[in-house]
């Protein structure tokens, strides 16, 4: 692993970087953290808030499994440690959004320890840095209600459907050293989780969240002073937060001023990150271990079981892609990097193998192209998205067939692909119908060139003699002849032989 | 372990309750008092004992992830959920603006 030369340069040389981040991931659940309360997204204000999420006295947190399982199994997933015993303490805060005064979280025995994530700066590219950025702990707790502030002159209104919702902490060690790296942690983290299923990482709806952790130093020093910049909301605002606050801290320490530790809001219509002063006190948390929830004990057939349920990783099938279905380092890469596509790919080159008969490594390259590139290409020219009704694979599998077995060429493959989208009609019949096939009865084709051979003897004589360019005229006369529907590569067999 | 009124002034400010001067004088020695009662406990020597959590063997419950399987600690209630708020408006709470 090579260090990172991103760099800072200030009046007094330069500065390095170091960067740590909290990523709040919602966890998929049907209902909340400790109550039967929904966890869909857009509900009416209120409408999903039990007794328990809004702290009616006297009601009795009771956790949810699926979110236990769910953390344990993001866990296993990033190689990190489960700890068969972990617990609930009470952050202490007080604020509108927060009906119970605290926080249910796991401050001393989180559920998953150590941890690492392995991010390659350029995933597509073969020769990208790679780097092991360490995972600290993850642990689960309940997110807070929503505010709004721009309904009423003089009111804030509260709405508690978030709150109780579970989420996973995810928090990194202090192990990235650029914007870029940042970015390029989230996006796999991400994949991941949406690999797993422990969260849809849906950041605009605020599914993903990452608080961001930033210091500065010369080159070999100690840990500068951080600050933590919270609730950013995208990869890219989260790497605009990294530049705009190490600059900053450049600025203050040059001018010999110091960092003070705090908590910062970034602003993205201003670009800048501002103190949030007003909620010093906040960080006085008063953290105990919460009387009304047991210790959380897992069992070694419960941590088998989420072990069992994983699915296959991102690392793991690009690298099964490149290494067993032969496809390019940036095929794969491309491929692998969403589970939606990754799933999508593999029925099809389930279905078109099967179609074709032949084994899926021997159609691997066929399909990658068509779903990397020939297939979006259509879609986009008409406007269509990937779960179009139309776009099945059946349908996808018979046009690679009919290339594959010659009697489509590629161009005629995308118009039939095309019509096919419109119109749900079957491929094959499209061709018949359309017209839409090339030839590759010898008999047919020979019998046109013969007759332009003859009409050009002149420069059948030129060709003989040496002018080879003239081969591609030839080609394009049996082609117009042949009305274009012939395939082009019997087209060239056969020249060759006639001209010889 | 003890607290002085400013430690005092400081927890009722974290926990957003308003106490005048007089108040916090009187509350200084309650909450020394139970303070020093709890650390009697601290007389008791238990080098080699397991921390305990409860006085009978419990193991914590799980749910199942089901919506409103018990309409007790359900949702839909949104009725009862604002029934004792001071000023609910078009299904949310109303609070005093909270806004930096």
């Amino acid at each position: 692993m090579t260090e990172s030369t991103y760099r800072i340069q200030g009046a007094t040389g330069d500065w390095e970087v170091v960067i740590g981040l909290e990523v709040h991931a919602q966890i998929t659940s049907s209902a909340k953290l400790f109550s039967g309360a929904s966890t869909e997204f857009g509900a009416e204000p209120n409408t999903q808030v039990s007794l328990v999420d809004a702290a009616m006295p006297g009601m009795l947190p009771v956790p949810n499994q699926e979110c236990v399982r769910q953390a344990v199994r993001t866990g296993l997933a990033l190689n990190a440690e489960i700890h068969k015993y972990s617990r609930f303490d009470r952050k202490n805060y007080f604020y509108a959004d927060l009906p119970q005064g605290y926080q249910i979280s796991q401050l001393y025995h989180p559920i998953v320890g150590e941890g690492v994530i392995e991010v390659a700066l350029d995933e597509k590219d073969p020769d990208s840095e790679v780097r092991q950025i360490g995972v600290e702990r993850i642990h689960i707790e309940q997110d807070a209600g929503k505010l709004m502030h721009d309904q009423h002159p003089t009111m804030s209104y509260v709405d508690l459907n978030r709150s109780g919702v579970a989420l996973m902490e995810i928090v990194s060690r202090p192990d990235m050293r650029s914007p870029v790296e940042a970015g390029a942690y989230v996006k796999k983290l991400r994949s991941i989780l949406r690999y797993v299923g422990s969260c849809d990482g849906n950041m605009e709806q605020g599914s993903m969240r990452a608080d961001v952790n930033v210091s500065v130093r010369k080159p070999g020093d100690e840990l500068g002073i951080r600050t933590e910049t919270k609730n950013v909301n995208s990869v890219r605002f989260v790497q605009q937060v990294i530049e705009i606050e190490a600059n900053r801290q450049v600025d203050v320490l040059e001018a010999g001023g110091e960092i003070v530790q705090e908590t910062r809001l970034y602003d993205p219509d201003r670009n800048e990150t501002r103190s949030m002063r007003s909620k010093e006190d906040a960080h006085d948390y008063r953290y105990f271990p919460d009387p009304d929830l047991l210790p959380l004990e897992l069992t070694d057939d419960f941590i088998a079981d989420c072990k069992s349920s994983l699915p296959e990783l991102p690392d793991a099938k690009r690298k099964r892609y490149e290494t067993e279905l032969g496809l390019t380092t940036y095929n794969a890469a491309v491929l692998t990097a969403e589970a939606e596509t990754a799933r999508a790919f593999e029925v099809l080159l389930k279905e078109t193998a099967g179609k074709q008969g032949k084994a899926e490594t021997d159609v691997a390259t066929q399909v990658a192209n068509w779903s990397l590139s020939i297939a979006p290409g259509v879609q986009k020219a008409l406007e269509v998205t990937a779960d179009h009704e139309h776009n099945t694979p059946a349908a996808n599998a018979a046009i690679l067939a009919m290339v594959a077995g010659g009697s489509v060429s590629g161009g005629q493959a995308k118009e039939i692909y095309e019509i096919a989208l419109k119109t749900g009609r079957d491929p094959e019949e499209i061709a018949d119908t359309d017209g839409l096939k090339q030839t590759s009865d010898t008999g047919a084709i020979e019998e046109e060139i013969e007759k332009i051979l003859e009409a050009n003897a002149d420069k059948v004589e030129e060709y003989r003699g040496g002018k080879d360019k003239l081969f591609g005229f030839f080609v394009g006369q049996t082609m117009k002849a042949m009305k274009g529907k012939a395939n082009p590569q019997v087209v060239n067999e056969l020249l060759k032989k006639k001209l010889g | 372990m003890s607290v002085d009124s400013k430690t005092v002034k400081k927890i009722a400010s974290l926990a957003r309750i308003q106490m005048d001067d007089a108040e916090v004088e009187a509350l200084v020695p309650e909450l020394n008092n139970i303070l020093g009662w709890v650390e009697q406990l601290g007389e008791v020597d238990v080098t080699g004992v397991e921390p305990m959590t409860a006085v009978i063997p419990n193991t914590l419950r799980l749910r199942d992830d089901v919506i409103n399987a018990d309409p007790l600690t359900g949702g839909g209630v949104r009725d009862k959920v604002l029934a004792n708020a001071p000023a609910p408006e078009h299904g949310f709470f109303g609070v005093p603006k909270v806004i930096e």
